[in-house]
């Protein structure tokens, strides 16, 4: 064809001998007979029901406690108050009260959870900027469009970090107390640190360049999301390293959930103190769970848009969604936001397949 | 690059019949302007008259396009085809960022892959065809120009203008004959590339202008002509010459039209009627009709299945979204108000519907037709690589020119052939003869070697070196001086219309009407009576040597019914004889009483004949007193000038003369068969495929071939005929063939078993009967299921072999709306069908019909001009090339050189291409359906907000990168069964013809497993996922977590159904499998990395999910869940249809695995084995059991004789004055018929007949034909190289003869002494005129004689170096 070969003669056209132009190219040709399928299978089912006991055995020495505070101690009074719109700015702390029967063993790991909470609609999903959180001087002042609306106040002051995402942040804080006795008690000391990807903690998320000036100097000029009470780069009052953009909580919180039910890591158990060095002993727990409702401004127009529905919906719509509400509890069809505290031991997997067939 | 031409207009059939691109060029703009023409007005040289008018210029325009307007006119055509518009639909959708769901690149980077490739090929194909036209409108041509001729380009050449043109010289525009150089006015065209007929036709001109002569007399010629508009039909114009106030009628006689060359005839003078778009030839050539396979058609209907499959799931999630919004969502405004124009969830709703068939709409993609035209591309591109298509004789490779028909080739179920040309080379070859009772010409002995060739030249100086005999006693015989023998090659040489032409001494050309007169009279050369020259009352000859002439006192010419044809001659002695050849039914009845001895012996000679296929003729004499001559004379010139009934007078007048003759003997001419036509008719018609010969020809020519080629056979229950010449008649016979037919099969039980049986032997395996019969093929499988033949009179159930002749009247009338059906009916019924005397209309018509009534899909293939109508309209055409007319190649979507090709073609080029794109469309529906299904699934999950589960990059590059090769590569590679296994058994063909591959249960199989892998794909995730941590007690559920296991559990799972699907490993397939999945991660890994997310924040969000995802064992066991999950249920489906319900395919590929095992230690023995009882059936055309046919020889036209004794065309070089008009009478098939009921029964021959003696072959015979088939592929190049005979009296210079590769020696001198000549040729190939050619032929003849080798003499014209 294209190639101008110099051949001529009564062969001159004659197309070239080569295996790929007679289609003669050496192949292999299976055939999917009961000889090669079956024994195939009976290989797969070994496999899988080795696989399945050993995870079998797994999970079984994991465990779990699962607390869903909704409904517990005296957090259904927060609920009551979070119903009235004109209550949000007061304070609210329930505390709930467990105990572990047998002690839980090696790393614990601390988790909150939400029910109904749907971090993967699509653009809730959108509404972020990565670029700011990056840490670009110009995204910070200059929000993506796709944060809109959560990208810049009425007064047309840039949110940072803007974006659905970051505004519905999940900010309640939880202290774990370890009961020794009727009267005594320890808190339980949590890390609050490594619970991310280290891509995320190191390269998605940077705090934008400081240049000898202070966190706070390299916001100004910005405001916090309209539902928080604290800025971003005092979220951790404890480690001023974990403040700005690289705060774990607001990482892990804009590492959206796949599904409208999840969990989310709020912390490890900090196996230094002696108490805690084989893990959480079995004994009588409390949580207090927090909240910290600053005043809130600028965000009035939501607040009378929720209001305004039949039936006054929980205060977990309010500014800081984050309270443990019982909305979940009391009415689970209708629940938005409830919060989960999952006690969990891990040893390596939790989960796999378990599969025989044939 | 021809392969490429044709994708064209073909991106996107889709859905709606694509509008006809009006042509930008044929003058299209002007033509809009003018009014439509009444009549045409053209003055002989008045500019300025003819001005007025505004007729088109010679210039011609076929290209579309110029460098400005290319980009807009090429995109706004492009965006015409559905496909294209609706992604651009999709891209605008996504440019709303309320809808959007997906970036706008997701769209955009296939949609202009796939615009920039289809841009590149038709600009490519826009500059050849400019380049083209420029070469074509620069072409220069003599004008008269105010009384002087100058030199034109074409392109300026206006209507009205006179043009001179010369021998062998395009004609530049519609021509008026005005006047030539020859006798009357007369000039010979040829017309091959406007009907592709290579015989010269006579033009005449008018009378009164013929007279003009020179140019200083046309300078003034001032006549008007008016005539009808310029329009397509090629054969007709009707106009009147006005001049000097008299008015001359005028013809298409008097037409020179564009495109045809002037042969023969120094210069003609031609007034322009049409010019440039108007003319006839530009008329025709409009865009051919666009052929669709019926798989387009299906994947048409499909895709609009898909689409409204599509809305469906948009319209579901678009309410799931409204009831979420309303009842969830509203409560989640806070976080997420709703976007600004949104204020209700019913918008919300609307919008979410729009997203949805934005992320969905991959259940179509684009890819899929860009894939479907490469593989299309690649099987095109294998037709014509395929050495085994390649004809050496005429290097001519098989070529496909569409490449959108392949997969339909695997789907034939009827070919229409036409016959000259195509099952017969139509070269006539003297074969054998009987001279008083003694038969030459036996020596064909299968089992002995080659017999030598005689050698003429020793013994006559005048032979000609292309004839072949093998039987030396002829030759000893005429030595001899045996005075039959004499007399015998004296009547061979004097009676005949043949003209020689002589251009230097000894170098004879005959210039014969039929080929079969050409052999007889060459033969008589050979053996020493040479005809050299004639005039209107003399026949020169050179009779052993000696120059004798004789005066020819008459000719009585052949006609159909006299089927015989007389010279009365006197030779220098002065003795009267009359010469008479004739077909034997004729003319043995008219021997004088003494011949009964001889005429016995003779008759059992010519049943011989007859009985091998071969065109016989007998010859007899009669001397004739001086008395008796005058006498005669008298009342034929009586019979000559009487103006009533003429011709029953005259035939009366030569009835009386023609009697008591002498029997001298008879000939025997071969109409030598294409190679391999029985072959591969008993293979085709194994393979279930119906033929249809469909011929011009003569009904006892066509029956003939029919019963040489094996369509018809003794053994055929029996044998229709219809010949009726009104409806009634034709109604009638058709009638009581069918009564005949039932009445016959149902007495028929035996046959019914024989059938059975053959299907079981057709399947070549003890368990392919149940799989083949039972598998429910419904009525279509013919007569294969043991289903008596019921009374209902339901055609399907015709048992027994019939085979039915039309002739084109009965056609005619069978064709009729009212009487089609039952035409059809009966015609489907027989086993072979043979239409003879037909026109070319009424071949389309009889395709069309079938497609019609059958929806069957049709081949046609041909390969002269009278076929193209009948290519044009089957659903496949194929040409026939390597010969001269190439009107048929070009109207054609496959072109090679042999019939015998066809086979291979359609059994394993067709079944391949048909097979490969079934599998390639199953896997395709499924992997998008897997693909995109997920997404569904997902909406429940997140709030019907058409978020993606993917990587907005996965979903862009998923079709294009990450599963496009490996399916591709299974649609060019993939192969079931080797090709000479599909050869072997042709039963292998039917799946195809019964559409069990891909069809809507197929599709629904498809995208119902597609369904269940993506539920398979999302479930699987979701359940393990969601509460799984990772072991530093992150959490495993994140979104993008999910994204990547789910992506990476889909690539997975498709590559392993590809491999499942995958018949065929290639060292291809392996490198696209695995490197399909190797790419997955290696582009995963690349858009997960920091890099690009450092510069592109936003677009690269899923920064160290790879690496995060898949370091996660939890991940990975989740994959091999669903990939399990996925593939147990296929593979064990697939080895269960396997074992207990195998195809024959299966079968046929299982024991091919069996059979290389056991090859490998001990050799081919049973590849030998086949071969070994191919090589028996060698011979020619085998024995066939005698039944008495006769097939005379006579091919031509009457009314030569006429033209010779006139003197009128001794100039004439070809004598092919076309459209004689010949009764035609159907007495001697009466005599056939009669002669049939009481034949003897067959000989017991039977065994060395390859042709199998029933209908579908009992299985010896079977192996017989494919193994010689078989056998020639293993050796293709020696087959050819034997089977190159040169044949006598060719007149093709395009025929070659294959370069023996063992003697290159040989055959270079040969070469070199004669390249001189083929050099002086124009490079412009075969518009040299006939004489160069035949100079060079001869030339090169006498070199190679003289160098006396066994080198078969070479007449191939080599191209001429560039």
């Amino acid at each position: 064809m294209g190639k101008t070969k110099n051949k001529s003669g009564p062969l001159a056209r004659r197309p070239d001998n080569s295996a790929f132009k007679q289609q003669r190219l050496p192949a292999w040709s299976p055939m999917l007979t009961a000889n090669t399928v079956l024994p195939f299978f009976y290989l797969l089912a070994v496999i899988c029901m080795l696989l399945g006991v050993w995870l079998l055995l797994l999970v079984q020495s994991t465990q779990e406690i699962k607390l869903d505070y909704t409904d517990l101690g005296n957090c259904n009074e927060c609920f009551d108050l979070r119903r009235n719109v004109s209550n949000a700015a007061q304070t609210c702390s329930c505390r709930v009260e467990f105990s572990i029967d047998k002690s839980l063993k090696g790393d614990v790991f601390f988790y909150y959870g939400l029910k109904n909470f749907h971090q993967n609609l699509r653009r809730y999903m959108d509404s972020r900027d990565d670029g700011q959180t990056l840490g670009r001087i110009k995204n910070l002042k200059n929000p993506s469009t796709y944060c809109a609306p959560f990208d810049k106040d009425n007064d047309g002051v840039p949110i940072a970090p803007c974006g659905a995402i970051a505004n519905s942040m999940f900010n309640d804080s939880f202290t774990l107390n370890y009961h020794l006795s009727s009267s005594r008690s320890v808190p339980v000391p949590l890390l609050r640190t490594g619970l991310t990807w280290y891509t995320d903690k190191n390269i998605k998320f940077r705090n934008p360049r400081t240049d000898n000036l202070t966190l706070a100097e390299v916001f100004e000029g910005t405001r916090p999301p309209l539902y928080w009470q604290k800025p971003v780069y005092s979220l951790d009052p404890h480690d001023p390293n974990n403040n700005g953009f690289i705060n774990e909580d607001l990482i892990v919180w804009m590492r959206e959930a796949a599904f409208p039910n999840f969990k989310k890591l709020y912390g490890i158990l900090n196996r230094a103190d002696p108490i805690f060095e084989k893990g959480l002993p079995k004994g009588n727990y409390s949580i207090d769970i927090s909240y910290t409702l600053p005043g809130q401004e600028g965000s009035g127009a939501d607040h009378a848009d929720l209001v305004r529905r039949p039936e006054p919906f929980p205060a977990d719509c309010l500014p800081g969604n984050q309270q443990p509400d019982p909305a979940g509890g009391r009415r689970p069809h209708r629940g938005l936001v409830e919060v989960r505290k999952g006690w969990e031991e891990h040893e390596g997997m939790k989960h796999g397949g378990v599969k025989t067939e044939d | 690059m021809t392969v490429l031409t044709d994708i064209p207009e073909k991106w996107l059939p889709v859905v709606l019949p694509i509008k006809k691109k009006k042509k930008a060029g044929f003058g299209g703009g002007k033509s809009k302007k003018k009014r439509t023409e009444e009549e045409r007005r053209v003055k002989a040289n008045d500019r300025e008259h003819n001005e007025k008018f505004q007729y088109a210029n010679n210039c011609i325009v076929t290209s579309k396009y110029n460098i400005l307007t290319f980009l807009p006119v090429n995109l706004f055509e492009q965006f015409q085809e559905v496909a294209n518009t609706y992604f651009l639909f999709l891209l605008i959708l996504q440019l709303i960022p309320q809808i959007s769901s997906l970036s706008w690149f997701t769209t955009i980077v296939p949609l202009a892959l796939v615009l920039s490739i289809t841009a590149v090929k038709d600009a490519t194909d826009d500059y050849f065809r400019h380049k083209s036209d420029n070469q074509v409108n620069n072409r220069q041509s003599q004008v008269l120009i105010r009384g002087s001729l100058q030199n034109e380009k074409w392109m300026n050449v206006k209507v009205g203008d006179i043009i001179k043109l010369e021998n062998n010289q395009f004609v530049a525009a519609d021509l008026l004959l005005l006047s030539s150089t020859e006798p009357h006015g007369l000039c010979y065209i040829e017309t091959a590339e406007l009907d592709g007929e290579t015989n010269m036709k006579v033009r005449q001109s008018v009378s009164v202008t013929a007279e003009l002569g020179d140019p200083n007399n046309l300078a003034s010629f001032d006549g008007e002509v008016v005539c009808e508009p310029p329009n397509n039909k090629l054969d007709r114009f009707c106009g009147t010459l006005y001049w000097r106030e008299k008015k001359y009628p005028l013809t298409n006689q008097n037409m020179l039209l564009r495109g045809c060359v002037l042969r023969n005839t120094e210069a003609c003078y031609g007034l322009v009627i049409f010019a440039g778009p108007d003319t006839k030839l530009m008329q025709n050539s409009g865009r051919t009709k666009f052929k669709r396979t019926s798989i387009d058609r299906l994947m048409n209907t499909l895709v609009l299945w898909i689409f409204g499959f599509l809305v469906c799931m948009g319209v579901i999630l678009a309410v799931g979204n409204a009831v979420w919004e309303r009842e969830v969502g509203s409560l989640f405004q806070s976080y997420l108000p709703w976007d600004p124009p949104v204020d209700n969830f019913m918008f919300s709703a609307f919008l979410s519907f729009w997203s949805y068939i934005i992320i969905l709409n991959t259940v179509v993609p684009i890819s899929l037709y860009v894939s479907v035209e490469v593989i299309r591309l690649g099987h095109s591109y294998f037709i014509n690589w395929d050495r085994q298509m390649f004809c050496s004789r005429c290097n001519t490779a098989a070529e496909s020119r569409t490449t959108t028909l392949n997969e339909e080739l695997g789907q034939v179920e009827y070919i229409f052939s036409d016959k000259t040309g195509t099952l017969t080379q139509n070269i006539m070859t003297f074969n054998k003869c009987s001279i008083n009772g003694q038969t030459y010409g036996e020596v064909t002995d299968p089992l002995g070697k080659q017999p030598k060739r005689l050698d003429f030249t020793p013994f006559n100086p005048l032979a000609n070196p292309d004839f072949c005999f093998y039987d030396e006693k002829l030759l000893e015989s005429v030595k001899v001086g045996d005075l039959h023998t004499h007399e015998f090659f004296r009547l061979l040489s004097l009676c005949h219309t043949v003209m020689s032409e002589e251009k230097s001494e000894g170098e004879l050309v005959y210039k014969a009407q039929s080929p079969d007169e050409g052999a007889l009279v060459t033969a008589a050369r050979n053996f020493g009576f040479v005809f050299r020259s004639r005039t209107p009352g003399t026949i020169t000859t050179t009779e052993m040597g000696r120059t004798v002439t004789y005066s020819l006192l008459a000719i009585l010419d052949f006609n159909n019914i006299r089927k015989r044809m007389s010279v009365i001659v006197r030779n220098p002695e002065g003795r009267i004889c009359l010469y008479c050849k004739g077909a034997d039914t004729v003319l043995l009845e008219r021997l004088h009483p003494c011949n009964q001895e001889l005429m016995s012996i003779t008759s059992d000679h010519l049943n011989e004949y007859g009985a091998d296929g071969l065109r016989t003729l007998a010859l007899a004499y009669r001397e004739l007193s001086e008395d008796e001559w005058e006498a005669w004379s008298e009342s034929h010139r009586c019979a000559d000038k009487a103006t009533d009934c003429r011709e029953d007078r005259l035939a009366a007048a030569y009835d009386k003369i023609e009697q008591d003759m002498k029997l001298l003997g008879a000939t025997a001419i071969e109409d030598k068969l294409q190679e391999g036509v029985p072959e591969t008719i008993a293979l085709l018609s194994l393979a279930n495929i119906k033929i249809w010969v469909l011929t011009g020809d003569k009904q006892e020519t066509a029956v003939n071939i029919g019963y040489s080629c094996k369509m018809l056979t003794d053994d055929m229950t029996e044998v229709f005929i219809i010949g009726g010449h009104t409806v009634q008649s034709v109604r009638q016979e058709l009638r009581s063939a069918r009564e005949r037919m039932m009445e016959l099969s149902r007495g028929k039980t035996e046959g019914m078993e024989a059938w059975a049986e053959a299907c079981f032997m057709g399947n070549g395996m003890k368990d392919g009967q149940e799989g083949d019969c039972t598998t429910g093929r419904g009525s279509k499988q013919l007569h294969c299921s043991s289903l008596p033949p019921s009374a209902s009179g339901d055609m399907d159930s015709i048992s027994g072999e019939f085979a039915l002749i039309i002739s084109g009247h009965s056609l005619a009338h069978a064709l009729e709306a009212d009487m089609e059906a039952e035409f059809v009916s009966t015609a489907c019924a027989c086993k072979a069908v043979i239409c003879c005397r037909v026109t070319p209309l009424q071949k389309a018509q009889v395709v069309e019909l079938i497609k019609k009534h059958k929806k069957a899909v049709t081949l046609a293939i041909g390969d002269g001009a009278n076929d193209v109508s009948m290519i044009k309209s089957a659903h496949i055409g194929v040409g026939i090339s390597g010969q001269e007319g190439i009107q048929a190649v070009l109207a054609s979507d496959y072109s090679f050189a042999q019939f015998r090709f066809l086979q291979r073609l359609l059994l394993v080029h067709g079944r391949w291409s048909y097979l490969r794109m079934c599998r390639f469309l199953c896997y395709f529906f499924y992997k998008n359906f897997a693909f995109t299904m997920v997404h569904f699934w997902f909406g429940f999950f997140c709030g019907f907000s058409a978020q993606t589960v993917y990587d907005q990059f996965f979903i862009t590059l998923y079709n294009i990168v990450y599963t496009s090769l490996p399916v591709l590569a299974m649609g060019v590679f993939d192969q079931d069964v080797p090709d000479h296994r599909s050869l072997e058994y042709p039963k292998l063909y039917e799946p195809g013809q019964l559409n069990l591959l891909f069809n809507k249960k197929e599709f629904f199989i498809c995208i119902t497993q597609g369904i269940y892998t993506s539920v398979v794909l999302f479930f699987v995730p979701y359940a393990v996922l969601s509460d799984a941590t990772q072991s530093n007690g992150v959490p495993l559920a994140d979104y993008q977590t999910f994204a990547v296991t789910t992506a990476t559990a889909l690539v997975i799972v498709v590559s392993v159904q590809i491999a499942l699907d995958t018949g065929f490993w290639t060292v291809f397939n392996h490198m696209f499998v695995w490197g399909s999945v190797g790419s997955y991660f290696t582009i995963m890994f690349a858009l997960h990395s920091q890099t690009l997310f450092r510069i592109f924040p936003n677009q690269f969000r899923f920064i160290g999910s790879a690496q995060n995802t898949l370091l996660q064992p939890v991940v990975w066991l989740t994959i091999a869940l669903a990939t399990a999950v996925c593939v147990v249920p296929v593979l064990a489906f697939r080895f269960l249809k396997l074992d207990l319900k195998p195809q024959l395919s299966d079968t046929v590929r299982h024991t091919q695995l069996v059979r290389q095992k056991r090859r490998k230690p001990g050799g081919r023995s049973i590849g030998g084995a086949w071969r070994g009882t191919g090589s028996v059936s060698e011979g020619r055309l085998g024995a066939r059991g005698g039944s008495r046919r006769s097939g005379y020889a006579f091919s031509h036209q009457e009314g030569f004789g006429e033209l010779i004794t006139s003197g009128k065309n001794m100039r004439l070089s070809s004598l092919a004055l076309a459209n004689f008009a010949s009764k035609h009478s159907s007495s001697w098939i009466e005599t056939l018929r009669r002669k049939k009921t009481n034949h003897t029964p067959p000989s017991t021959s039977g065994e060395c007949s390859p042709a199998p003696s029933n209908v579908s072959g009992t299985c010896p015979a079977l192996s017989n034909s494919s193994s010689v088939l078989g056998g020639s592929q293993e050796t293709p190049i020696e087959e050819e190289t034997d089977a190159a005979v040169v044949l006598s009296s060719s007149s093709h210079p395009a025929a070659s003869e294959p370069a023996e590769p063992r003697a290159p020696a040989q055959v270079a001198p040969v070469d070199s002494s004669t390249s001189a000549a083929a050099r002086t040729d124009s490079p412009g190939g075969w518009t040299r005129s006939l004489e160069t050619v035949q100079e060079a032929l001869f030339g090169r003849r006498g070199c190679a004689s003289a160098s006396s080798t066994q080198v078969p003499p070479c007449d191939a014209t080599e191209t001429p170096p560039h």
